[in-house]
């Protein structure tokens, strides 16, 4: 971790106050994001993909692909980039952040919706606004890729199943020529209600520099 | 009557008893008449005799020994287990009599109603001089009631959130418990030392025991508020976990501090080794539990050619376990919640179905049993044993033990609050401080103590008081309050496959993200133990080993159950599933004028249903709650229904555009039913339920066809689809189960006719229903019920040319499944 690549302090507090991190945890952070992407100004999906702990991860490639949507950085583009900076890697980990005890009512709203169109954005990779039949079976079938006794089929049957269950939630009255085009926003909103987004989708980010094990190894 | 007669002869003890035996027909009675048979079946054969030659059998033998005893009795030798089984009998009338008028039970803790049950009898026996049984000694405690108790809690444990809050809850029940002990123990001890309250012989030892046994706390009360009105999980773990934990620490504390309140002098010494053995104790008690748990898991891969005695190994392990840890004197509570925690997930596997429930059914059973009896007692004994009153002492104990309690929470949240993801804010805290009621186990240690410490019966007071002021004061009240507070609630898990999908993707993506980071943490360990659970543990411990995913689980287990619910309905249609819809058409109709129904109003009733259905469910399902068992399958049935016709109605729509030429085949398809002509068809694909149709039901028909008109056009373009659904997994999870997975092949096509017509489920429920209906037609009737009559003729009249091609049902089955082939291909983007 050499000095040059340390920011300025106001830099951080730049980030720190569109993200909502405090600085130790974009100290942290950025310390990762170096030693990720070796010390470039940028991290490419190579960089990512590269990380061992990620290799058993069922559903790695939403994941990765996730940090070069975006949407999910805050900004009003859609599509997909090929490398983000810190800046970016921070705005997508900031949907991570846990609430605190400050946090208001209107606050917690606004953060679980924020997860839950990542969640979304996840799902629907090719950014029309809805997930499709073919988008959800092709996640599902990521999620059960890891257990040997599923076959694809199972997968898709189990899609199937919950898609349909969004359907007869969402749209009881349904024409008979009317075709459920996918699970709009709304939709995803409205089952996931009864999931504890809020208290459940994030982590700790650590404030204090405990990640030296990775980042000693690499930058030394 | 025969008690006069009683009275004279035999000793009081055994005159009480008889009492008790009226008093229970009385109660039996007096609840219901199913209820009060039992008790006359089982009792009265044996007592009536009794009663009425009571004398004569005792005059006779010394007159005419030579003869053969027409008749003799032998009371002494049946009086242990026949006083126990009235006890449990009369406990348990009690708890069905505070069921009839299920508002009690809401706005007032069991627990209140059994000490209160308690009280009276215990006066009764009182009046009549009547000692308490003396079941309740240190050992029949330690050794049957407790593991009865602890195993319950063990075994029903929220697994998954409770390792989400190990820390947390740890902290709590260890460091909690040790906090309110000390606190209390000194605090009363400060008491001793005024010279007014004339208490100065109690030592500090036996202040710390003192204040060791009351700060056991028993979450039942609040537990089941909690549950009833879904607080959050964090909450509900941490007081579910802390009434566990904290009984193992009490017990720990309690035998060291029995010890040293015997020792004359306490050095420094003695505390230090007191403190090792403390985590001594309870190191080895997890150990001793997680050697028993896996060896119990690892027999129950073999138990499958003896599935009678599986649930046997599941009791045998765990008591084994704490009877071991008791041997080596380590915390055997700790042994036996370990052991459960471990086996469980794995024997649950293993083990058939039935086991499973009568496992699970069983747990329960002995632990309310053992819960009733404690509470019983301490009404009773509370009445009639003599009492040391000491007011400073007692207030003071009260006192001291609810501001320990406070303090505790507030400081330990402020510690452990920095550690937390998601802090503990002021109203959980107050949730916490206040649930913390006093119960059963605290009454039965200080009932046990032994009789060298000098003022036991203060103890045994001030625990008494302390029980029933928590229980009655805070128990009662915890609901209307913590409902005022409006405490940071939770919607209950909802099993529908889309949350399961989405609680694991989120599992996944915060591992995959903490793994981006570089963290290790919580997701990191989880995944990590994960992945050996299923490479190693799984492979060792369970027989037929396939991992896998929870979602795949959730699933198979809804086609499952739809599958059975099929099965059942025929002989259910009457009973279960009119009831049900009934329910429904209540609450539909107190929230909606009754109009005619168009069609619109309709949907909008199957929107009001569908959610009322949901909820009914997410009421009932409570997995801890300590009366009643985890299984809801009644609601669940419904669910699992409306899940099965869901996916039928709903796969129809929901994949587009279908060549034109479907729609005929649909048509035809369709066309088939009202003419009641499917019993042709089906009976030649159902092979194996074959017959079980009926003729004729013209009353069956006019309901469905009526109903089916309102959706008329729905597409059947994918039943390939919805039978593969529905076959593949049942298949793979049931092997040894042939019908309903062959319920579930039929119902592709079966089910599809009829929730797509009937997808629509209006709420008034069909007025002539045929009973017998066929099994698949069954499983639509849960539809078809409440697709009611939504006024609107037929648009589709049954045409009866179509007969001829039932005679090809085979072909029938093909046709449609090629037509399925396409929109499968072109329906998605």
């Amino acid at each position: 971790m050499g000095a040059s690549q340390t920011r300025p302090e106001h830099k951080y507090q730049d980030l720190a106050d569109k993200t909502g991190f405090s600085l130790e945890q974009i100290k942290n952070l950025s310390k990762r994001f170096q030693q990720l992407s070796g010390n470039e100004e940028t991290i490419s999906r190579d960089n990512l993909e590269s990380i061992p702990a990620l290799a058993n991860n069922p559903i790695r490639n939403e994941i990765i692909g996730a940090f070069f949507d975006k949407r999910n950085q805050h900004q009003d583009a859609v599509g997909s980039c090929q490398e983000i900076g810190f800046e970016q890697f921070l705005m997508v980990m900031s949907h991570f952040r846990p609430p605190t005890l400050k946090t208001t009512v209107e606050e917690k709203e606004a953060m679980r919706k924020e997860k839950l169109r990542f969640l979304f954005n996840m799902h629907d990779t090719d950014n029309d606004g809805t997930i499709t039949l073919a988008e959800y079976r092709k996640v599902v079938e990521e999620l059960l890729s890891k257990s040997d006794a599923i076959t694809k089929e199972t997968a898709e049957a189990i899609a199937d199943a919950a898609m349909l269950e969004v359907a007869s939630i969402n749209v009881p009255h349904m024409g008979p020529d009317d075709f459920y085009e996918g699970i709009t926003f709304e939709h995803f909103e409205e089952i996931l209600k009864g999931l504890e987004m809020e208290t459940r989708m994030h982590i700790r980010f650590l404030d204090v520099d405990t990640a030296k094990m990775g980042c000693g190894k690499s930058t030394s | 009557m025969g008690t006069s007669v009683l009275f004279e002869a035999r000793t009081e003890r055994g005159a009480f008893y008889m009492l008790l035996l009226l008093v229970l027909c009385c109660f039996g009675g007096k609840c219901e008449l199913q209820d009060s048979k039992p008790s006359e079946q089982t009792d009265f054969p044996g007592v009536e005799p009794f009663h009425n030659e009571f004398d004569e059998p005792q005059a006779f033998p010394d007159e005419e020994r030579a003869n053969l005893p027409v008749f003799t009795m032998d009371y002494p030798r049946i009086q242990l287990p026949f006083e126990f089984t009235l006890w449990v009998l009369l406990a348990s009338f009690a708890k069905i009599g505070f069921h009839i008028y299920h508002k009690i039970t809401i706005w007032i803790p069991e627990s209140c109603l059994l000490i209160s049950i308690g009280l009276i009898v215990g006066a009764i026996m009182h009046s009549v001089k009547e000692e308490p049984p003396a079941v309740l000694n240190s050992n029949v405690f330690f050794l049957y009631m407790l593991p009865l108790i602890v195993l319950d809690n063990g075994y029903f444990m929220p697994t998954r959130l409770f390792f989400e809050n190990a820390g947390t809850v740890l902290w709590y029940a260890v460091v909690g418990t040790l906090w309110n002990s000390v606190g209390i123990g000194i605090s009363l001890f400060g008491i001793c030392q005024f010279e007014v309250f004339g208490v100065q012989d109690i030592n500090l030892q036996e202040n710390l025991l003192f204040a060791s046994i009351i700060s056991a706390v028993d979450p039942v009360a609040a537990l089941n508020v909690f549950d009833d009105i879904g607080v959050n999980e964090q909450t509900y773990i941490i007081i579910f976990g802390e009434g566990l934990f904290n009984d193992a620490v009490t017990v720990v504390l309690y035998n060291m501090f029995t010890f040293l309140a015997g020792l004359p002098v306490v050095e420094s010494t003695d505390v230090f080794l007191g403190t090792a053995r403390f985590f001594v104790v309870a190191a080895g008690g997890i150990l001793f539990g997680l050697l028993f748990g896996f060896v119990a898991a690892f027999t129950t891969r073999f138990t499958h050619n003896v599935r009678q005695i599986e649930p046997l190994f599941v009791f045998m392990y765990s008591y084994l376990a704490y009877l071991v840890a008791e041997c080596f004197a380590i915390s055997s509570v700790m042994a036996l919640i370990t052991c459960a925690i471990t086996m469980k997930y794995y024997v649950e596997e293993n083990v058939s179905q039935r086991s499973c429930t009568t496992i699970r059914h069983v747990v329960k059973m002995l632990a309310t049993i053992s819960e009733t009896l404690i509470f019983f007692f301490l009404g009773v004994v509370t009445i009639t044993t003599e009492h040391e009153w000491n007011w400073a002492y007692i207030l003071f104990t009260l006192l001291f033990a609810f501001i320990w309690r406070v303090i505790g929470i507030l400081v330990l949240t402020q510690i452990i609050n920095p550690f937390r993801t998601i802090p503990l804010n002021f109203k959980d805290q107050f949730g916490l401080a206040y649930g913390g009621l006093r119960g059963a186990i605290c009454f039965a240690l200080v009932f046990t103590l032994p009789d060298n410490i000098n003022r036991k019966n203060l103890f045994v007071t001030a625990s008494v008081a302390i029980i029933i002021f928590t229980v009655f004061i805070q128990g009662i009240s915890i609901r209307p309050i913590i409902e005022y507070m409006n405490i940071r609630k939770t919607n209950k898990d909802r099993k529908t496959i889309n949350m399961e999908v989405h609680t694991r993707m989120m599992e996944h993506v915060l591992s995959g993200i903490e793994d981006l980071c570089g963290q290790w943490s919580h997701y990191y360990w989880k995944d990590k133990f994960k992945k050996f659970n299923d490479r190693v543990l799984r492979r060792i411990l369970i027989r037929d080993n396939r991992s896998e995913s929870s979602i795949l689980s959730l699933y198979k287990k809804l086609e499952l159950q739809s599958a059975i619910g099929l099965l059942d309905a025929p002989l259910g249609d009457l009973s279960a599933a009119p009831s049900i819809v009934s329910l429904d058409d209540q609450r539909k109709e107190a929230t909606r004028a009754k109009e005619k129904f168009l069609a619109a109003d309709v949907r909008k009733m199957h929107k009001i249903l569908s959610k009322n259905m949901y909820k009914i469910r997410q009421k009932t399902i409570s997995y801890t709650n300590k009366y009643n068992l985890p299984d809801d399958s009644r609601t669940r049935e419904i669910l699992i229904r409306r899940h099965a016709s869901i996916r039928r109605s709903l796969r129809a729509e929901s994949f587009r555009e279908q060549p034109s030429q479907n729609i005929p085949k649909s048509q035809k398809y369709y066309s088939l039913q009202p003419g009641g002509d499917l019993e042709t068809t089906f009976p030649l694909r159902r092979r194996n339920h074959g017959g079980s149709e009926d003729g004729d039901h013209p009353s069956a028909l006019t309901s469905r066809s009526s109903s089916r008109s309102l959706i008329p056009m729905r597409r059947l373009n994918t039943i390939k689809e919805t039978g593969n659904a529905g076959e593949q997994p049942a298949a793979s999870s049931q092997p040894h189960s042939p019908s309903p997975v062959d319920a579930l092949d039929m119902r592709g096509p079966g089910g599809l006719e009829g929730s797509s017509f009937r997808g629509r489920k209006a709420p008034v429920p069909a007025p002539k229903r045929h009973l017998s209906y066929r099994i698949d037609g069954g499983e639509d009737l849960a539809d078809s019920e409440r697709a009611g009559e939504p006024v609107r003729p037929p648009q589709l009249p049954p045409p009866r040319g179509w007969e001829p091609e039932d005679q090809e049902p085979r072909e029938n089955e093909t046709l449609l499944r090629d037509s399925s082939q396409g929109p499968r291909g072109s329906g998605r983007s």
